[in-house]
């Protein structure tokens, strides 16, 4: 059992009762909404005669199926424009603010409640979506729920929960030129395995931490759930509360000041105790490529793919279906792998920092005539953001198309899609089987700036010889 | 959803093999796009067992000796991915009542005991005989009793497990946790006014 750490004081700050079965009941602080996980919760609501108890705790948007080249209403896709419609209804009945896109706000749900000040220190949030865990990257604890929890909030702001233990993951060191968030949490998740964070709150510090923007941090705590961790989080610190100071919804002027006091006092003390702690070094991390179908089969840029000696009798089932699936070698260099797509965008890079990053890359170089190439700002205030650094027309420039906010390619619910057995060099979070579209389509997960670096060069390529 | 005490499991099972078993193959996310889970049972594995003309693939979901299974066996780390409710709706409504497995990804064991579907795990040996048993006798009958955790079939009893909290749920009938939260109203109402936020 963990002690004295955030996950242990924002779980106590927010326990109702212990419920007869010995779970906790937790009161959930902040409850952001989307379209494909709520109609059937709504409804359930409804049936049973029920209304939504915080309405001022719940907020909502659109984005997993919102198209990213045509947003006009009503949508092409009849099934899309009736979510779209059922939310709308929704949010409306509920009395939920509801950033839609005629709003200026709207976008991809974990983009969009951490930079409208949503997110804050010392939170429970919840969200019918698994990379809720991205908010953790301010010292929530934040996780995703499915749409029978997401009725019980609506009906109780609250849930039945487990207490999970809590394992400290060290990043020692500086990072390496080339080297970013993304590649980051995928080598952790290389190190822990895709279930070592079973069981875990996943709690992230150290030096490369503690020099994070918080952008970065929330790349890296999206991903805690591909590593099997429900909930990650890196504590809050001077970054956390200048990130969020004058947002909308932040408290301002003595509020803000309060509150900070207050958030203080949250972040793990030198007295915690974790249930395990793991260390890597910054030095040990490069240019990260998956090369599989699941997030853990990775190799830095400049390494072989792995042969299948190295594999353990539990894990040689998947790597060999993977590597059948992929079609690759093993052995070979993962430079040698040629892409069709290029994708930047995602809840895990599509915010501002990421798009510069893209951007350094391609200025002054073109997309690979064998390559399409999309940019997914994450929400339409970054967009607004970027097109005032004149990242779109460096983007349509180098020969990438420019879209509207949403969660486009990274899943197969809008048009944005793979076609056949397409390879995409991806810098969203999940390359399983199927995941973006076409049952035969392949995702290589890596940072933006290495997206940028495959679009130029038709295949994976080590930006670092370019830097 | 009847909260009704869930303790004993009759039936046979259906072997599905393969670890890391994530929720897109599961349900394709296309699928999603439906906004009642109504016909989520006959998207279950579709990419699996159905091709691009419509026609059936070689799955053992297609094959009519499992038809009647509420059984379903599995390997490590099944339902990882997406917290897409719609990947245990469609495991249930296709008719399953019960998964055991070696280990499940804990946002789809939370959306499965939401529905009154538990999933106990064993040890990776027992699955695999398991596995075996179900392959070459597909009528074998399986019984499932969570107040002892023990599992059942010919003549061999095998321990299960469910973290504490979880079987208690099951076998008192609070596993739809709704009715215990709207219990404490009042301490609901009063974190909310307690919170700094």
């Amino acid at each position: 059992m963990s002690k004295n750490t955030l996950y242990d004081r924002v779980w106590d700050q927010h326990k109702v009762a212990t419920l007869p079965s010995g779970q906790d009941q937790i009161f959930i602080g902040l409850h952001l909404v989307h379209e494909v996980t709520s109609p059937q919760a709504f409804s359930m609501l409804k049936e049973s005669g029920q209304k939504i108890l915080f309405p001022n705790r719940t907020f909502a948007t659109v984005d997993h199926i919102v198209p990213t080249l045509n947003q006009v209403r009503p949508y092409e896709d009849p099934q899309a424009e009736k979510m779209a419609q059922a939310l709308d209804d929704n949010v409306k009945e509920a009395g939920i603010p509801f950033f839609n896109t005629d709003s200026g706000k709207q976008g991809i749900v974990h983009v969009v409640g951490p930079e409208l000040g949503l997110t804050r220190p010392g939170m429970t949030v919840v969200c019918g979506d698994s990379h809720t865990s991205t908010h953790g990257a301010f010292g929530s604890l934040a996780f995703g729920i499915g749409t029978s929890e997401v009725r019980m909030v609506l009906e109780t702001q609250s849930l039945a929960l487990s207490r999970l233990k809590v394992k400290r993951i060290n990043v020692n060191g500086t990072l390496k030129p080339g080297v970013f968030a993304k590649d980051v949490i995928l080598k952790i998740i290389q190190h822990c395995g895709i279930k070592g964070g079973i069981g875990f709150a996943y709690e992230f510090g150290g030096d490369v931490f503690d020099a994070m923007s918080m952008e970065e941090r929330m790349t890296v705590c999206n991903m805690s759930i591909e590593g099997g961790a429900r909930i990650g989080y890196v504590n809050p610190d001077q970054t956390t509360f200048d990130y969020i100071e004058g947002r909308e919804y932040a408290p301002k002027a003595e509020a803000f000041d309060k509150a900070v006091e207050e958030w203080k006092t949250l972040a793990s003390g030198p007295d915690a105790e974790y249930d395990e702690v793991i260390t890597i070094n910054a030095s040990d991390i490069g240019p990260m490529i998956t090369w599989g179908i699941n997030p853990e089969q990775s190799v830095s840029v400049d390494e072989n793919l792995p042969n299948l000696e190295q594999f353990s009798t539990q894990d040689i089932g998947t790597a060999e279906q993977a590597y059948d699936y992929m079609k690759f070698t093993p052995n070979s260099p993962a430079t040698d792998i040629n892409i069709n797509v290029a994708f930047v965008g995602s809840c895990t890079n599509s915010r501002i920092s990421d798009l510069q990053e893209a951007a350094k890359v391609l200025k002054g170089n073109k997309v690979h005539k064998s390559v399409r190439m999309i940019v997914v700002p994450g929400s339409q205030q970054v967009k607004k953001e970027a097109e005032e650094q004149g990242l779109d027309q460096l983007f349509i420039n180098a020969g990438a198309e420019w879209r509207q906010a949403g969660c486009s390619m990274c899943l197969a619910m809008n048009p944005d899609k793979l076609i056949e057995d397409e390879v995409c060099a991806s810098s969203s979070n999940r390359n399983f089987i199927g995941r973006q579209g076409s049952p035969t389509g392949r995702t290589l997960l890596m940072s933006p700036a290495m997206v940028a670096g495959a679009a130029i060069h038709g295949h994976v390529t080590d930006i670092r010889e370019s830097l | 959803m009847s909260t009704a005490k869930r303790v004993e499991f009759s039936g046979t099972g259906i072997p599905i093999r393969g670890n890391d078993i994530d929720t897109d193959q599961i349900i394709p996310a296309r699928f999603l796009k439906e906004i009642t889970f109504e016909h989520m049972g006959s998207y279950l594995f579709y990419d699996a067992r159905i091709d691009e003309n419509g026609e059936q693939k070689d799955h053992i979901l297609n094959d009519k000796k499992y038809k009647q299974a509420s059984f379903m066996i599995v390997e490590g780390n099944f339902g990882c991915g997406s917290s897409r409710e719609h990947a245990p709706q469609a495991i249930m409504r296709r008719g399953f009542d019960v998964i055991i497995g070696v280990s499940f990804s804990e946002i789809f064991s939370g959306n499965c005991k939401a529905m009154g579907v538990p999933t106990v795990t064993t040890e990776p040996e027992r699955i695999a005989t398991l596995l075996k048993v179900l392959e070459d006798n597909p009528n074998t009958r399986l019984h499932l009793n969570l107040e002892t955790m023990v599992l059942c079939y010919h003549d061999t009893e095998i321990p299960v497990y469910l973290p504490q909290e979880k079987r208690d749920s099951f076998v008192q009938g609070t596993w739809d946790s709704l009715g215990v939260l709207k219990a404490n109203m009042a301490e609901i109402k009063a974190i909310d006014q307690r919170l700094n936020y």
